[in-house]
């Protein structure tokens, strides 16, 4: 590519040196002899038109020959011979040589931004260090094998998924998920491709071949969203398709009809070569599908993979989110929320006495209550006779006496009454000794610290409702939905209910609202597909989350979701912006031309000069990420 | 066999062309030519794929002389 510009970039140059050596002599009239004489002229003004112009004539020629005449290459052909035939030579060089201008600057642009886009994919590792019977062999990343042991030194590249076998390291997850934050990696940690190793060594046992690990999965996602095209991108295909033509035979009808009523033919030839010069649709074509690349690429670079251009535009505009509780809102992971003591009962003895209770569980609100006690140092004395009631609660013999631990209704059956005030929305576990009432734990899933400003910036961005959906019991979910401000909550739903209940939403939607389903990828698949558009979350090495989603966010910040909003509205924006602009300035253009008003110069202005500027706006997203929310306190 | 190969193709339209030309040929059951990350995929029959990638190659060519494929 490179060489390719290089070379046709010298040659535009040569042509364009040529050029003005010929017209400064026919100019000042040094050689009347020889420009005087028509067909010598023209033999002049073709050196630096075939210069620069054959690869053109030469597509022009092709595209008849294989019955897709109407592209860009034969307007400027017709244009520029019809410009000869009429002796304005050094218009018709003109038109070729900024036309060829044009072309180039577009080729560059796009080589620019396919760069860009590149670079925030340089995420492929280029080599594996592998221990093989006893020495370490540097190997392809794609020959490493399901169960090789690697060794990955510091500052490289990890280079396929895998589990860490020894070692203590810090790792650079920058790159694939948008995080600053390290994440430290020691013995069984599960370790992602393409994330860069810190100070430490690390051994590392590979889990998946190359091209199933997370570098090649997300590369070929980025590949793929550019062929998904969009709406806007599909319009400027289908317009492009019947506007050459309807242009061609209204310059045809230009030259033609005007003479026949007594026009003069030279006149009416070359308004209507200006004509198709001007109408050429090069800075549609390709200034709307760079600005959606832009737009994919600053989404990725925050660490959000967009798959299409279409989801860009319905992310534009979403009037309804829609968002799974547990994992998404919520950590996902109980916690100890409060602790009750009741009269002359110390934290510390209620805590220890439930602890040893609930020390052989393996249920969640035992782990959370036994985490929570080793954190405040407590260690559970050993318990004996353990009983579990299914479902209600536990009793055990704990240094001689017994503790129950368990509903409100289990201790209310030992004849113990409770009377901690408990908040709503948690779990409850209430604990007795002897007969004497200890207190309560209450055990909650936290909401996640980002997600009540992931949901204010998300209103901030238009979305007018808010629901939440879950599986949960109704006051658990109430409550989070208090903290977080959402709008609606519907409890206790199964999977299919989610589905029902989306499609319930789907068809309350205001016209030109759209509807965006957010989940942790698990079990959420249908529902994912379902919804306008399907927001993974966290999904890192999640094949089912990336398979079924539309947009999938990197680390689980919720807050990079209303930042992709606003990078999906500025790719919309300059994409329309584009469209009006070179409309109404070629429509301008091509009245005064069609009125005789406009010379070929001003033609080819107007064709060259829209599409760089319009190719000047779309990459200007290329480096949207820097001014996204700049007045909100709330800026990540 | 899906396969994925670099690809020179100039502009988008061009690429649109191409890959209506490769589409129609004996053998191809999808084609995609991606022209902002210059991809060229073509699905074809294991047995000939060889084949078919070649004649691809050469249609592509037809149509759009600047057209080119890494194999």
């Amino acid at each position: 590519m490179e060489r390719k510009q290089k070379r046709r970039l010298r040659r535009i140059i040569l042509a364009a040196a040529l050029f003005a050596a010929v017209l400064a002599v026919d100019r000042l009239g040094v050689l009347p002899a020889v420009f005087t004489n028509r067909y010598y002229a023209m033999a002049l003004y073709l050196a630096p038109y075939l210069l620069c112009g054959t690869p053109v004539l030469r597509k022009a020629v092709l595209g008849v020959k294989n019955r897709q005449p109407f592209d860009e290459c034969f307007l400027m052909t017709v244009a520029t011979v019809g410009a000869f035939a009429t002796a304005e030579n050094a218009e018709a060089v003109a038109v070729m040589l900024f036309y060829q201008v044009g072309e180039w600057f577009q080729d560059y642009a796009v080589g620019r931004s396919r760069g860009s886009v590149k670079a925030l994919m340089e995420i492929v590792p280029t080599f594996a260090r592998v221990e093989r019977i006893g020495a370490v062999e540097t190997v392809e990343p794609d020959e490493v094998a399901v169960g090789d042991v690697l060794v990955i030194r510091p500052g490289e590249r990890i280079p396929v998924d895998g589990t860490v076998l020894s070692g203590e390291s810090w790792l650079d997850t920058s790159a694939l998920t948008g995080e600053s934050v390290p994440r430290r990696a020691g013995e069984g940690t599960g370790v992602v491709s393409g994330c860069i190793n810190g100070e430490g060594l690390l051994r590392v046992r590979c889990d998946k071949v190359f091209e199933d690990s997370a570098v090649s999965r997300i590369l070929a996602l980025v590949e793929e969203a550019a062929e998904k095209k969009s709406a806007t991108e599909q319009f400027i295909t289908r317009f492009a398709r019947h506007y050459t033509p309807a242009v061609v035979f209204s310059a045809l009808a230009l030259a033609l009809v005007p003479p026949i009523f007594g026009g003069a033919w030279s006149t009416w030839i070359y308004r209507a070569c200006a004509f198709l010069v001007i109408s050429c649709p090069c800075a549609l074509v390709i200034s709307v599908p760079l600005a959606f690349f832009g737009g994919i690429g600053a989404a990725s670079r925050c660490g959000v993979l967009v798959k299409g251009s279409n989801y860009l535009e319905l992310l534009a505009r979403l009037d309804t989110v829609v968002s799974d509780k547990t994992g998404t809102l919520t950590k996902g992971q109980f916690k100890v929320s409060a602790i009750l003591c009741a009269k002359d009962v110390s934290r510390m003895d209620l805590l220890a006495a439930v602890s040893a209770a609930e020390s052989g569980s393996t249920h969640p609100i035992a782990q959370a209550i036994l985490r929570d006690a080793a954190e405040e140092g407590i260690v559970p004395p050993a318990a004996q006779e353990v009983q579990n009631h299914a479902g209600s609660g536990v009793t055990a013999l704990v240094s001689g006496e017994t503790v129950l631990v368990g509903s409100e209704a289990f201790l209310e059956q030992a004849g113990i009454s409770c009377t901690a005030e408990v908040p709503e929305g948690v779990t409850v576990c209430h604990a007795a000794r002897n007969g004497v009432y200890l207190g309560a734990v209450c055990i909650s899933d936290a909401v996640k610290d980002e997600a009540p400003q992931a949901i204010r910036a998300l209103r901030r961005q238009g979305v007018r409702r808010m629901v939440m959906l879950t599986g949960d019991r109704a006051p658990a979910a109430l409550a989070v939905a208090r903290t977080l401000g959402v709008d609606e909550v519907y409890a206790r739903l199964l999977p299919g209910d989610k589905v029902a209940k989306v499609e319930e939403l789907l068809a309350t939607l205001p016209a030109g609202g759209r509807l965006a389903f957010i989940g942790d990828g698990i079990n959420d698949a249908p529902v994912l597909r379902r919804a306008d558009v399907g927001i993974a979350m966290g999904s890192l090495g999640s094949d089912a989350a990336i398979e079924a989603a539309d947009v999938v966010i990197m680390d689980d910040d919720l807050r990079r979701l209303p930042r992709v909003m606003e990078i999906a509205r500025r790719t919309v924006t300059v994409s329309r912006q584009n469209i009006v602009f070179a409309l109404a300035v070629k429509a301008a253009v091509l009245i005064i031309s069609a009125a005789g008003l406009a010379t070929m110069w001003t033609a080819v202005f107007a064709d060259v000069g829209v599409a760089v500027l319009c190719i000047l706006n779309a990459m200007r997203l290329l480096s949207a990420h820097r001014t996204v929310d700049k007045d909100s306190p709330e800026r990540l | 066999m899906k396969k994925k190969f670099n690809c020179e193709i100039d502009c988008a339209n061009c690429a649109a062309k191409v890959e209506d030309a490769i589409a129609k040929l004996d053998g191809v059951e999808s084609v995609r030519i991606n022209f902002m990350m210059q991809k060229f995929t073509l699905e074809a029959p294991d047995e000939r794929f060889d084949e078919v990638l070649r004649a691809a190659v050469a249609a592509g060519k037809k149509i759009e002389p600047d057209f080119s494929v890494e194999c």
